[in-house]
């Protein structure tokens, strides 16, 4: 609680922070606001904004706002579990690495200099495209994608903690492994975790989203973000609030997102230093 | 009579907060005079030090008082001036030359440097001649081959001249030595000492030496200023400082030091002294002192000259402080060994750190394991506690071999053993509440109720004369001494039979680190408890060891009874050891 505090003492933090919820708070609640159903057709293709439909129509006839406001739940919830996924098998990867040392740190980490090797995006692309396009596979698959990375920066800072008498200490006493692991070793670098788990949503955000403008995540008629860009980018010049809305919004949770996790590193790193001396 | 360099009315604040951290500091300086400021951590000693140069840390000022070097005053100079002074008329020597020297340049171009800022019109074949004059000076080996290598191909000693070097280069008038031997091993300290010794006399140049060790300064210091929260408290010449320390401060300060010639115990000093934004309205000592009456705690006390040369700051100055009963020490346990090791040989990777190792320790004895760094002490108390795996044979206990890792120890082995660390700053979690830490063992050796696991955290602090509602706070609120009570008292829920203590006192003040001995000895005679006491401060083992065995290169070279050894010392190691620790001559009559 100490953390967030004084990461809210941060202007730019707190201009993340009110991005950050005003979107998600629309994601989650937007359903019940919207004026119409996202598969009913209000007014003729590429409407202009009207009372009825302020944003107007998409390519097909259906209400911009109601699509908005639906499609935001399917991008933040699979970008979510692809974080929490990424995030817990890279710490993992990553705390095995540093606690162990030897030969098992040597083949995890080189391992993981194969999987750093593919661009995120191709990855996920290649498997999906391959197996097609389910819905738990683009969560894993991106969470996968993420844990070669979360595992480095997860093992860089525990190699600096394992090191430290405390960790002998329980070591002495004949603490578990999962002991250490876990409850040593964890709570000491849970700030640059904090700052990675933003970093790696604000990546997974824009993943899912790309998946989705690419065809291979919610398929038509339902409403989703990426796919809303993908199907009205052809009368972009006609009617741009199918394609304006969605981009707004990633871009703008993106920002948030960012200027959020900045504060927290910038916060942690004070208290860290206090926790040392 | 004006002296060549005069400090007055000092005054060092906060710009953050309102606090000063160091007020109302005078005193006078001869040429060729050596100076030793004392004190504990946080009492303003290395501020002092910084301020006769100009300087402060980020986020401090001078905010008042002059520093006057033969008349001129350097806390009125312009940056640019001041600039061409340091190094010209005042140098510093700072406590790590480790991190002083800039380990990408070769230490003679560093030197070099510094005599082509300050002495331009020298040319280049009398630079050199100057640089192998300093070489000289510092007693290392003259020529090219120093001045080419690299700071880290020098030893700490080595660097350590080399930064003296570069400090007396331009004939000073004032010189700061910020502890520099605090890293060094006792021989090594000597030589530098003796070299700023010498240095000081031969260009008569005058020397603050700012240390934390009485034992040094008695040895090297004309005249003593002690430091306690921010004000000197007592100024005088050496021998009367410390053969009749008129302030309790410096009276409880000298009982805190252990004697070498063991002819007194030692006695810490209660609590800690306060940071800059807690310091009583009164006295800054009275909270801790004995003598403190109402005056002390609500008026401060003015400077008074109870004889002449010596300045004291207190209400009761002169008045002796009660003698402190020495807690009674165990006679040595004999027995069967309690632990015991034979031929023992252990290694990192391929090489091989400790050579036929032979110790005993029987139960309830406390056995002291002395050497300088390097010397493989920390490794062999490693392999007793598990923790360093790569050793063999296994050491036994009560005739049975011990495996080699902990992790391979049954339970009862693991417990029996307990192993408290040199740095209390990284042997607590700083995740974690004091509590918390205590209660590790009892989870892991104990089956307990929860109420019963509380009433067991709070009796193992209480056992380390800590308060048990500290439970619930974190490490960083407490200070280097609490955190290292905590650690042992971590150590002591388990209810071992052998304490292994590493260097458990380094890291902390003398004051503190006799509390903590006090607080062992009185363990070990309540408990019966087995202890390893691995250190490098020689006098500290007479306080409290029965058996002294003392490592060099991986081996164990004299190992006999304290008394014995420190008296009568057989192999030349020991001698050469003990030769070279500063000895108090005269703090033993004073507190006797």
């Amino acid at each position: 609680m100490n953390l967030l505090r004084r990461t809210l003492g941060y202007g730019r933090a707190r201009i993340g922070f009110v991005i950050i919820a005003v979107i998600v708070a629309m994601a989650v609640v937007g359903p019940w606001l919207a004026p119409h159903s996202p598969t009913q057709f209000v007014g003729a293709p590429y409407g202009a904004p009207t009372a009825k439909a302020w944003f107007g129509t998409d390519g097909l006839g259906r209400d911009v706002l109601t699509r908005f406001l639906w499609g935001g739940r399917s991008v933040l919830a699979l970008s979510l579990g692809a974080t929490v996924l990424g995030l817990g098998a890279g710490v993992i990867i990553g705390l095995a690495a540093a606690y162990a040392r030897g030969w098992l740190d040597e083949v995890l980490m080189r391992l993981t200099d194969v999987a750093l090797a593919f661009p995120q995006i191709v990855l996920v692309l290649l498997l999906v495209s391959t197996l097609g396009p389910q819905l738990w596979l683009i969560v894993l698959t991106v969470g996968l994608a993420h844990a070669p990375r979360v595992a480095r920066v997860t093992r860089a800072a525990a190699l600096e903690v394992v090191e430290r008498d405390f960790i002998k200490s329980a070591t002495a006493l004949g603490e578990s492994t999962w002991h250490i692991l876990g409850a040593e070793l964890l709570p000491n670098i849970s700030s640059p975790l904090l700052v990675e788990f933003g970093l790696r949503l604000t990546y997974s955000i824009g993943i899912i989203a790309a998946v989705g403008f690419m065809g291979f995540g919610l398929q038509p008629p339902a409403a989703d973000w990426g796919l809303m860009i993908n199907e009205n980018r052809i009368g972009l010049t006609i009617q741009p609030w199918p394609v304006l809305l969605p981009v707004i919004a990633i871009g703008l949770l993106t920002v948030g997102m960012n200027l959020f996790t900045d504060g927290i590193a910038r916060a942690s790193i004070g208290i860290d230093r206090g926790m040392e001396r | 009579m004006t002296a060549a360099i005069c400090v007055s009315g000092l005054r060092v604040t906060l710009d953050a907060a309102p606090f000063d951290i160091v007020d109302e500091v005078s005193f006078e300086m001869e040429a060729g005079e050596v100076v030793g400021l004392v004190g504990e951590s946080g009492s303003g000693k290395t501020t002092v030090g910084l301020a006769l140069l100009g300087h402060c840390r980020r986020g401090a000022r001078i905010a008042q008082g002059s520093v006057r070097i033969d008349g001129e005053d350097l806390l009125r100079l312009s940056p640019g001036a001041l600039r061409a002074k340091r190094g010209m008329i005042v140098a510093y020597v700072p406590q790590d030359p480790g991190t002083a020297l800039n380990p990408a340049l070769r230490v003679g171009e560093q030197i070099e440097e510094m005599l082509l800022v300050h002495l331009p019109r020298l040319d280049a074949a009398a630079r050199r001649e100057r640089m192998a004059e300093m070489l000289a000076d510092v007693k290392l080996p003259p020529g090219a081959g120093t001045l080419r290598r690299y700071p880290h191909q020098l030893s700490g000693g080595q660097q350590q001249r080399i930064a003296l070097a570069m400090a007396f280069a331009c004939r000073p008038r004032l010189i700061v030595l910020d502890e520099p031997t605090t890293g060094l091993d006792v021989t090594t300290q000597a030589h530098v000492l003796e070299t700023v010794r010498g240095l000081c006399a031969q260009h008569g140049v005058a020397a603050l030496y700012v240390s934390h060790d009485l034992a040094v300064v008695a040895g090297l210091a004309h005249r003593v200023a002690v430091m306690y929260a921010g004000r000197i408290v007592e100024f005088g010449a050496a021998e009367k400082i410390f053969r009749q320390p008129r302030h309790p401060y410096t009276q409880r300060l000298l009982r805190a030091v252990p004697d070498p010639a063991g002819r007194h115990g030692i006695a810490g000093i209660a609590g800690h002294a306060p940071a800059p934004s807690a310091r009583p309205p009164g006295c800054a000592f009275a909270p801790r002192c004995t003598l403190a009456d109402d005056r002390c705690r609500h008026s401060f006390p003015p400077v008074t000259e109870p004889a002449p040369g010596q300045q004291v700051r207190c209400w009761h100055a002169g008045d002796a402080v009660a003698a402190v009963a020495e807690p009674a020490r165990t006679a040595a346990a004999s027995g069967p060994p309690l632990v015991a090791i034979s031929h023992l040989v252990a290694s990192y990777g391929p090489q091989r750190v400790l050579h036929d190792i032979g110790l005993d320790i029987a139960q309830g004895e406390c056995v002291a394991l002395v050497g300088e760094s390097g010397s493989g002490k920390t490794t062999l108390a490693r392999c007793i506690a598990g923790l360093h795996a790569q050793h063999a044979p296994p050491v036994q206990m009560r005739g049975r071999a011990l495996a080699p890792s902990v992790r391979a120890r049954h339970q009862a082995d693991r417990r029996a053993i307990q192993y408290v660390f040199q740095n209390p700053y990284a042997s607590l979690n700083p995740r974690r509440t004091i509590g918390e830490s205590v209660a590790r063992p009892l989870h892991v050796f104990f089956d307990l109720s929860a109420p019963e696991m509380r009433h067991r955290v709070g009796a193992s602090l209480e056992r380390v004369a800590l308060s048990p509602s500290m439970a619930i706070r974190y490490p960083d609120q407490l200070s280097g001494g609490e955190r290292q009570r905590v650690a042992v008292a971590r150590a002591l829920a388990a209810e071992p039979e052998l304490l292994v203590c590493d260097e458990i006192t380094s890291a902390l003040d003398v004051s503190v680190q006799a509390a903590i001995i006090e607080l062992l000895i009185t363990l070990r005679r309540e408990m019966g408890l087995a202890m390893l006491f691995v250190t490098h401060n020689l006098p500290l083992i007479r306080t409290i060891a029965d058996r002294v065995a003392v490592m060099s290169a991986g081996r164990i070279v004299e190992l006999g009874d304290t008394a014995a050894v420190f008296d009568a010392p057989q192999a030349d190691y020991t001698r050469e050891l003990l030769a070279n620790t500063p000895e108090f001559a005269f703090a033993a009559e004073a507190v006797a």
